[in-house]
């Protein structure tokens, strides 16, 4: 009974596990690389950071890949920045595939954006936006519109508007947030969102997905 | 939209935060982990921690002071100072930051700066630049706390590191810093429309007009200043609700 926090190699876990760890309420918090550990966690979050193509290659390289796929179908799941792009079909970053767990693609954000003084927008989308919420109970207890912390170059396209659990906009509207049946996941950092991340990850960690 | 961000920074030496007038007469300003949690507290989007420490064998105090932090405070965290190579990042990430800034080193080897965000992601890097005119409209990059004159064209090279691969720029007037008579605003708006990537304001901030400012003329994403709330003078919460009655979106 443990919540397997995956590694794979790109970048720093120990913000996404400590935020855990505060809200667990003395449950296990694994940071692993483990195939093994990961299939026996009760729940998984699969965060991401840096470029999706050498996530991709990490993932495959420590033979995580299944271990990730089987967990997207079975268990409470919780995917975070790269780990949300990585759910879809393909990113134009580095033109790769991703896991293909929902059809759709990850597209980078136009360099010509411009907000309402005429000021440049810029890329990355990095700072605090309002996130519109659709009915999800990972959302309880935080409030329509609340901003959370984004930082990405990329967002995500999905082909299902069903998905859809959650909207952002810079230049253009975006989906930050999706969910179907066990699997949660989100643009945004909730283990950087102050008190509404930490009750996101809250939620996550006492949710019993429907069927 | 996206909001607009402060960045209270904590300038940290032998664990402690101080704050002085172009590094001079430091005035002890208390404990950097509970000044980052009152912060947090009032709101604020970020806290940047710059190690001002001067011997290496006191570098490691810093790790310590983020290690604490990161267990308590659930917001991107970003420290600078003293980092020399990728090792430098790695560990300061490892400890629980979210951003590592790069100054000096950047400028001595700018490779440094596409390494750094080759292996831990753009996301990551901030360059640091500390600006001071040479002539009207013309800044240039000096290191050594404004003392040692780059000869680099400020505004080239935030081009430059943007290129390399950073993932924001912290500008820094070296004219303005501890003299609260506001930010360098032609410096900053330069800047800000020279890149593509975010550019935080900093250096010289006396009152909260200087943070809009900062904002709306100088069209910096983020604002950063240090003794205006350390003092106790402004609390973050009322910098923000002072910029959003000038209209600017913030967090609150």
């Amino acid at each position: 009974m443990a919540i397997a926090v995956i590694d794979y190699g790109m970048g720093n876990l120990r913000s996404v596990s400590q935020a855990l760890e505060h809200v667990a309420g003395g449950e296990p918090v694994l940071v692993t690389s483990d195939p093994a550990q990961v299939a026996a966690a009760e729940r998984v979050v699969f965060p991401g950071q840096g470029a999706m193509p050498d996530c991709m290659a990490e993932l495959e390289a420590r033979g995580l890949k299944p271990a990730v796929l089987q967990a997207a179908k079975d268990k409470p799941f919780l995917g975070i920045c790269i780990g949300l792009q990585m759910l879809f079909e393909h990113s134009e970053e580095g033109d790769v595939p991703g896991l293909g767990v929902f059809p759709g693609q990850v597209r980078r954000f136009p360099e010509t954006m411009v907000a309402a003084d005429g000021a440049r927008l810029k890329v990355p989308h990095m700072g605090w936006n309002r996130v519109w919420q659709k009915p999800h109970p990972l959302w309880a207890g935080i409030e329509d519109g609340a901003r959370f912390y984004f930082v990405h170059s990329y967002c995500v396209q999905p082909e299902d508007e069903a998905l859809v659990t959650g909207c952002c906009e810079y230049g253009l509207p975006f989906t930050c947030a999706v969910g179907r049946a066990n699997i949660f996941a989100v643009q945004f950092h909730p283990e950087k969102s102050a008190r509404d991340g930490l009750q996101l990850l809250k939620n996550f960690v006492s949710w019993q997905p429907a069927g | 939209m996206l909001a607009k961000r402060i960045i209270p920074c904590l300038d940290v030496t032998a664990g402690r935060v101080v704050k002085g007038t172009n590094f001079v007469a430091l005035r002890d300003a208390g404990d950097p982990v509970e000044i980052a949690s009152r912060y947090d507290e009032q709101g604020a989007d970020e806290i940047t921690f710059l190690d001002i420490t001067a011997s290496s064998d006191e570098r490691d105090i810093i790790l310590h002071i983020i290690e604490a932090c990161a267990r308590q405070v659930f917001i991107p965290l970003t420290v600078g100072g003293g980092v020399r190579q990728v090792a430098d990042v790695r560990r300061l990430l490892n400890a629980g930051a979210d951003k590592v800034s790069i100054n000096t080193a950047a400028v001595q080897d700018p490779d440094l700066v596409a390494e750094a965000s080759a292996k831990v992601g753009s996301q990551c890097i901030v360059v640091a630049i500390d600006a001071k005119q040479v002539a009207p409209g013309s800044w240039h990059v000096f290191t050594h706390g404004g003392r040692n004159d780059t000869g680099l064209d400020a505004i080239l090279w935030a081009e430059k590191v943007a290129a390399l691969g950073a993932g924001e720029i912290l500008l820094t007037s070296m004219d303005r810093d501890g003299t609260r008579n506001g930010f360098d605003l032609a410096l900053t708006r330069a800047v800000a429309d020279a890149v593509a990537i975010p550019v935080i304001a900093s250096g010289g901030v006396g009152n909260l007009d200087h943070l809009a400012d900062g904002v709306s003329l100088g069209r910096a994403d983020a604002v950063l200043a240090a003794s205006i709330f350390h003092f106790g003078e402004y609390t973050v919460r009322q910098a923000k609700e002072h910029m959003a009655a000038r209209g600017i979106e913030v967090r609150l």
